[in-house]
């Protein structure tokens, strides 16, 4: 039998993890690709990068396949671990792949303290809306009015703009793409890679058996389409009213500007420190 | 000897907590993360100041669950890291120091434990974190928890828990309390070549973590510590010899429980060390921490007295010392174990010693509050009439 594999299969992930967790359909896919790509784009060893992760479906996309060092850590916690990973390694790229309910809700303090830092990490964070590995609860994320397991009578708490708030809270770099635009997340989680600061990618991306359910939008083909039908880029966005850009989905740069960044401070402090002994 | 030197040979007259951070430092810590909170806070304003000036990283986090999770980051990264924190920073860090324990994280945990429970008092200590230490966290596992009694002790069993953290790779307590962080006493630091320093052993690399064993070892694995290309899976999840999760495979699920377990318990002769005078004793006053200070003090009391009176000190009370604790047991008529609590480790020692002797509890005169050794006194002549 003849093995058709990506060539970025053989090149980043382990040989031996020969199965997915993921549901037919699932945004995951794109994005773990986006993020291989990214690495390829820019001709870096895996070896140069160290991958964290929490918990939740898109936690799995570096653990356990790409063939680099990877950390896969407790709920809500990876950029917290992997902001010692970077002060400890700081000439390694340190990359958090993770969902919004891990890293917007029960570790969104640890998310606005690390953009406020900006300590040198990329982020991924794989939004899909809603609570998909325990079964489609509600995440602070998902949009008011739509009926989850544990929002019956319809959600009716108005949900986070990750990408805005982590912009608000100083990261060097803040951009949005949904699975319908895997070349633009790609190139934004290569930007995201060589600047020096915070990054975040907010990839939203579809999780047809949870959140297509719920939503009543559809399977995943339904779901990209309405990526696709629904995203305004930001720069139209901004000149557009709120009521206007109700259920749209902004995509685009958020933030991307050159601010102080946490390690080379310290590097720097502690090279003053050696020269004034 | 200049201020960047790490290890400050000499005689100093400080507090215990000044005493822990130097340790700290003389142990080759390069990483520590801490949130403010009494008792504990002394310790990281002053590794603030000093670890930059030995090349070395401070980060003061936005929560004490960030500074245990930045720390084993570090720790994976190959640094020594410590957090440092309290009672109630203890609680919050549970979660991640089972984490550490599960993924055999060299990780050295202070906490200067204060009076509880909840917010209770800020700077009165209270010995009540024993147990929590050991078994807060959800799961089956054992970590090993040191007791320092004076200022001197907090710099040398800093040292040690540094030491025993990167030897069997574990989470490593280093148990004081308010009185002794803030007590001023001697502390003599020793030249550089008389303090012993072990270093993790690293491990090598290989095609595939499947040709490897990073994980699961009783006598410790070679840790695939990142950024050597060694390509180390690491995660809290049931995981085999390689790393690699494994969540249907009950004998796997089985190995990953017990190997760390078997991993401290196996070498607990080299972990374990007691300070007993028990020689010719009808009784014996069991005791860890800030207390054997006072259990010393009644024993003196009560020799002069014309009592047998003897003492057994736990310098580290997990894994518990049951051997030790069986012996004197069989060599005495009655055990008076003395905590700063309402009796958290008495279960544990009775279970080891009731056998043999009669075996009392006595807490001090008012919670919180040193022990009068005149009050142990009263107590021990009540239970050897």
């Amino acid at each position: 039998m003849t093995v058709n594999a990506h060539p970025l299969r053989e090149k980043y992930t382990r040989s031996h993890v020969a199965r997915t967790t993921t549901c037919p359909g699932c945004g995951i896919g794109t994005v773990s690709q986006a993020i291989l790509r990214a690495i390829d784009g820019l001709q870096l060893d895996i070896d140069d990068f160290v991958f964290v992760s929490g918990i939740g479906c898109s936690a799995w996309i570096p653990s356990p396949f790409y063939n680099a060092d990877t950390l896969h850590t407790t709920h809500g916690r990876p950029v917290a671990f992997a902001t010692g990973v970077k002060l400890g390694l700081p000439h390694k790229h340190v990359m958090v792949v993770s969902g919004d309910g891990d890293l917007t809700a029960i570790g969104g303090n640890h998310l606005i303290h690390a953009a406020r830092r900006n300590v040198n990490l990329t982020v991924v964070l794989v939004n899909n809306g809603i609570y998909g590995m325990t079964g489609g609860q509600t995440a602070p994320t998902t949009p008011p009015g739509i009926k989850t397991i544990t929002s019956p009578y319809g959600a009716m708490e108005p949900h986070f703009d990750v990408s805005a708030m982590v912009s608000a809270a100083g990261a060097s770099y803040v951009a949005r793409w949904t699975t319908h635009h895997p070349r633009q997340m790609s190139r934004a989680i290569r930007k995201g890679i060589e600047k020096e600061g915070f990054a975040l990618i907010e990839a939203v991306s579809q999780c047809p058996v949870q959140f297509g359910r719920a939503s009543k939008i559809g399977g995943a083909v339904e779901m990209l389409k309405y990526f696709k039908e629904n995203s305004v880029r930001r720069d139209k966005a901004l000149g557009m009213e709120p009521e206007q850009l109700a259920g749209k989905i902004v995509v685009g740069e958020f933030a991307d500007r050159r601010l102080a960044e946490l390690t080379a401070q310290w590097a720097r402090l502690r090279s003053d420190m050696a020269e004034g002994s | 000897m200049g201020r960047n030197s790490r290890i400050l040979t000499g005689t100093h007259f400080e507090l215990g907590n000044w005493g822990c951070a130097e340790g700290a430092i003389a142990a080759g810590c390069n990483y520590v993360a801490g949130y403010p909170i009494t008792p504990a806070s002394e310790i990281a304003n002053l590794l603030a100041a000093r670890l930059p000036q030995v090349d070395s990283t401070f980060l003061q986090t936005e929560d004490e669950i960030s500074a245990i999770c930045s720390a084993i980051g570090a720790s994976w990264a190959g640094c020594k890291a410590m957090t440092v924190t309290s009672g109630p920073g203890i609680s919050l860090m549970q979660e991640n120091i089972g984490f550490a324990a599960a993924t055999e994280t060299p990780l050295v945990i202070v906490d200067v434990q204060r009076f509880g429970p909840s917010t209770g008092v800020p700077s009165v200590g209270l010995g009540a974190d024993v147990v929590q230490v050991a078994r807060g966290s959800h799961g089956d596992y054992q970590i090993i928890a040191l007791c320092p009694e004076s200022p001197q002790e907090m710099f040398d069993l800093t040292i040690r828990a540094f030491n025993l953290a990167e030897k069997y790779r574990v989470p490593v307590f280093v148990l004081a309390d308010g009185f002794i962080g803030h007590m001023r006493e001697q502390i003599v630091i020793p030249p550089q070549e008389r303090i012993q320093i072990e270093n993790r052993k690293i491990a090598a690399p290989a095609k595939s973590v499947l040709e490897r064993n990073d994980f699961l070892d009783v006598e410790v694995a070679p840790m695939p510590v990142f950024g050597r290309g060694l390509k180390a899976h690491v995660t809290s999840s049931c995981h085999d010899e390689h790393g690699m999760r494994n969540l249907s495979d009950p004998e796997v699920m089985h190995r990953y429980v017990m190997r760390p377990i078997e991993k401290i318990l196996t070498h607990r002769d080299d972990i374990v060390q007691v300070q007993e005078d028990v020689s010719d004793a009808d009784l014996v006053l069991v005791s860890c921490g800030t207390v054997s200070r006072s259990a010393r003090a009644a024993a003196r009391m009560a020799r002069s007295q014309g009592l047998k009176v003897g003492t057994l000190r736990l310098l580290a009370c997990w894994p518990l010392p049951d051997k030790e604790i069986r012996s004197a047991a069989d060599r005495v008529k009655a055990m008076l174990v003395l905590e700063n609590n309402t009796g958290q480790l008495y279960p544990y020692i009775k279970a080891e010693s009731a056998h043999a002797c009669q075996v009392s509890f006595l807490g001090p005169q008012t919670l919180g509050q040193i022990h009068d050794p005149a009050y142990i006194l009263d107590k021990v002549k009540e239970m050897m009439q």
